[in-house]
């Protein structure tokens, strides 16, 4: 598998589920590409680094000699590109940009803005060592991770033969397109999701994996965010997720533990430990229904002090301990 | 610790009762709970008296079904409140192709309106134009609010890549339909290529290349007939575009206290600065205040040594959990606030609310008037 699509419901850490698997995928001396589409320079922000560009730079080093690669896709930076490629006319394009065929591009079409992003990251996939597009010897990246738009863009987005179609039925963006969708609908390409123990991101979640599915796409692992371990005894979360914790044990205790006033303290304290207990027996269910996916769950857990480089490695030794390698 | 520096309490019940108050305009960063807020407010406003309308960007199913509403279209919808409720409550659901529609058979006479419509080029513009659903969403505020129906509009801006996207929009699509390049595309092989100089031959097989010759026809047509309706729809843009920056618009921010949800507030706010866009304040969602009572004075180390001397006492694990519980709430709360007031620092004087998290989501209008409350009426807890 090599191309990880990550999308989610916006707010369920996408960036920092992306650069995590990147560098989980990078364990052991892999060389992972992890691309953003969104403009947005999350992973920059993430790692703490300055603006990435439409090139490719290493943007941090994985156990074990792996490296993780970074680039921030570009429409028009990608037209260009596909121009030179494709034509060998690289000034025209210029031209091109300077009549504000960038607008053209990347705005009038979004289909055509869609592919030409989704296409730098299959290109990417496809790169054999030394540059070459095609034919023998191994792959540059052993894997490349797109930091892709949230769940309620995604079929939009990865749909680009449909997007294309419907403004040039021929011709060499089509042409372009159909090899795209190739790629994307192949079993080297899953779509992860990333979500919340909370009802809506798991219904978008389920929403997203049926849509991923019509579209002929693969659907690959759910990624179950900032987990938290339940707290409380087993024994009493169903009692005071009705609100019958036993309040005068709960008094009992805190006065063995020589706190002042444990009965103003336990019913001061009762409405938390009833509010975890609810939410802890809705996380549950919400998890069982993820799991009825039938995609393999990966849990996160919740990164209290905000995520950086330290904490995404401790995330992607997470991921690492529950299978996921190159 | 404190409230909110300066600035002070964001008074929700004089915003949405004050009769000049004519729009409420909710943004900020996906998923912070703008769409929830959007509609909590537009059921307080008409609660409170007021012919308020809830225009939502592709609301979650559940919100739509809060509202006791199954679907919703491009027409406001009444959503029956209980006995009692002064004003009404309208909900709609921006159709950025059936809007786009609309002012293109208000602008053009209907046989060209009929070539427009028809028009492949355009198809492909009105749904999928990266930024047509903002800048209908703003086309539409403007329609409602021209109509004098409404005492107040609340709007749901769309889930942008920016949550800016729907101020420059409008600009942008204006900027594009007018821009040199529509009209090299469309030109009659004269005037437009002289003035591109040497190379245009170059540029325009390139672009036929690269888009189809197809295409470039259906651009030619498009913008021959589009031309007539242009100066209107542009005016249009404009005024909606100023409708945003007078008094009787309150651009509310929302943000979880979260790094980056924060920031983009922070972004956002001296964006509306910058275009004097009139901000009301900014709703923190989704926090997590210290119970009341005896617990809030009870700090996290010494929640965790009694946690921990019971555990190691062998009893008590009902009250250890509540114990570790309460000492993870007091360091998240911590948290809260320090970003917080990080923003406030750099915002002085904006106004603010915090809205609890809930247990669990909105399913109804009883949860959603939960939020109103809270949004109302936020106690300055520690």
């Amino acid at each position: 598998m090599r191309l990880h699509i990550v999308t989610g419901k916006g707010g369920t850490g996408k960036t920092t589920v992306a650069a995590a698997l990147a560098l989980a995928l990078a364990a052991g001396g892999g060389r992972v590409l992890l691309v953003e589409v969104e403009g947005r320079q999350g992973v920059a922000s993430l790692l703490g680094l300055p603006p990435l560009s439409a090139e490719e730079r290493p943007v941090a080093s994985a156990p074990g000699g792996g490296r993780v690669l970074a680039l921030a896709a570009d429409a028009e930076a990608a037209l260009l590109e596909y121009l030179e490629m494709f034509y060998g006319i690289r000034r025209a394009g210029q031209a091109l940009t300077r009549l504000g065929a960038v607008d053209f591009a990347t705005s009038i079409a979004p289909g055509l803005r869609d592919v030409l992003l989704t296409g730098k990251a299959t290109e990417a996939v496809g790169r054999r060592e030394g540059g070459r597009r095609r034919g023998e010897g191994p792959f540059h990246y052993d894997a490349v991770v797109m930091d892709a738009p949230p769940t309620g863009r995604i079929g939009r987005f990865l749909n680009v033969t449909s997007e294309v179609a419907g403004l040039a039925r021929v011709g060499p963006v089509r042409g372009h397109a159909d090899k795209v969708t190739e790629a994307l609908r192949s079993e080297r390409t899953l779509v992860h999701f990333v979500s919340l123990l909370e009802e809506m991101p798991a219904q978008e979640t389920r929403d997203g994996v049926a849509e991923i599915a019509a579209l002929g796409l693969n659907p690959g692992a759910v990624v179950v965010n900032m987990a938290r371990p339940p707290l409380l005894p087993e024994a009493d979360l169903s009692s005071a997720a009705e609100g019958r914790l036993d309040r005068e044990e709960l008094a009992a205790g805190l006065e063995a533990a020589g706190l002042e006033d444990p009965a103003g303290l336990a019913a001061s304290l009762a409405g938390e430990v009833d509010a975890h207990a609810r939410r802890v027996l809705m996380e549950r269910r919400i998890r069982s229904e993820l799991e009825e996916l039938g995609r393999p769950l990966l849990d996160l857990p919740l990164v209290a002090d905000g995520v950086d480089l330290a904490a995404l490695e401790g995330l992607a030794r997470h991921l690492a301990d529950q299978g996921v390698r190159r | 610790m404190s409230g909110p520096e300066a600035g002070g309490r964001l008074d929700t019940d004089a915003l949405l009762d004050d009769p000049r108050t004519r729009i409420v305009v909710c943004c900020g960063a996906g998923g912070v709970g703008k769409t929830t807020t959007a509609a909590a407010l537009g059921l307080r406003a008409a609660e409170r008296g007021r012919r308020t309308v809830v225009i939502t960007v592709d609301p979650a199913r559940r919100l739509a079904q809060s509202m006791g509403l199954e679907s919703l279209d491009n027409t406001p919808h009444p959503v029956p409140l209980s006995e009692g409720a002064r004003g009404s409550l309208h909900a709609m659901m921006l159709d950025m192709k059936r809007t786009f529609d609309e002012v293109v058979e208000e602008y053009a006479d209907p046989g060209r309106a009929e070539q427009i419509l028809a028009n492949p080029f355009y198809q492909a513009l009105s749904t999928s134009f990266s930024g047509t659903q903002e800048y209908m969403a703003m086309e539409k505020l403007g329609q409602l609010h021209r109509s004098g129906d409404w005492d107040l509009i609340v709007v749901d801006t769309p889930p942008s890549r920016s949550a800016l996207d729907f101020l420059d929009a409008p600009k942008r699509l204006g900027r594009f339909l007018d821009g040199k390049l529509i009209r090299f595309l469309s030109a009659q092989g004269n005037g437009a290529f002289r003035l591109l100089g040497a190379g245009f031959g170059l540029v325009a097989s390139v672009i036929g290349k690269v888009v189809g010759a197809q295409l470039l026809n259906d651009v030619r047509a498009f913008v021959a007939s589009f031309d007539a309706v242009f100066g209107g729809f542009r005016k249009r843009a404009e005024q909606t575009y100023r409708l945003l920056q007078e008094s009787g618009t309150a651009f509310v921010v929302v943000a979880t206290p979260e790094r980056d949800a924060l920031r983009e507030a922070s972004y956002f706010m001296e964006r509306l600065s910058g275009d004097a866009m009139p901000l009301a304040g900014l709703v923190v969602n989704r926090t997590h205040p210290l119970p009341e009572g005896p617990a809030a004075r009870l700090g996290a180390q010494e929640a965790l040594a009694a946690a921990a001397s019971l555990e190691a006492a062998g009893t008590h694990p009902a009250a250890a959990a509540a114990l570790r519980l309460h000492a993870e709430r007091v360091a998240l709360r911590g948290r809260e606030i320090a970003l917080r007031d990080r923003l406030l620092a750099e915002h002085r004087g904006v106004p603010t609310v915090e809205v609890a998290a809930l247990a669990e989501d909105v399913h109804d209008l009883a949860d959603l008037r939960a939020v109103g409350d809270a949004l109302a009426d936020t106690p300055d807890h520690p």
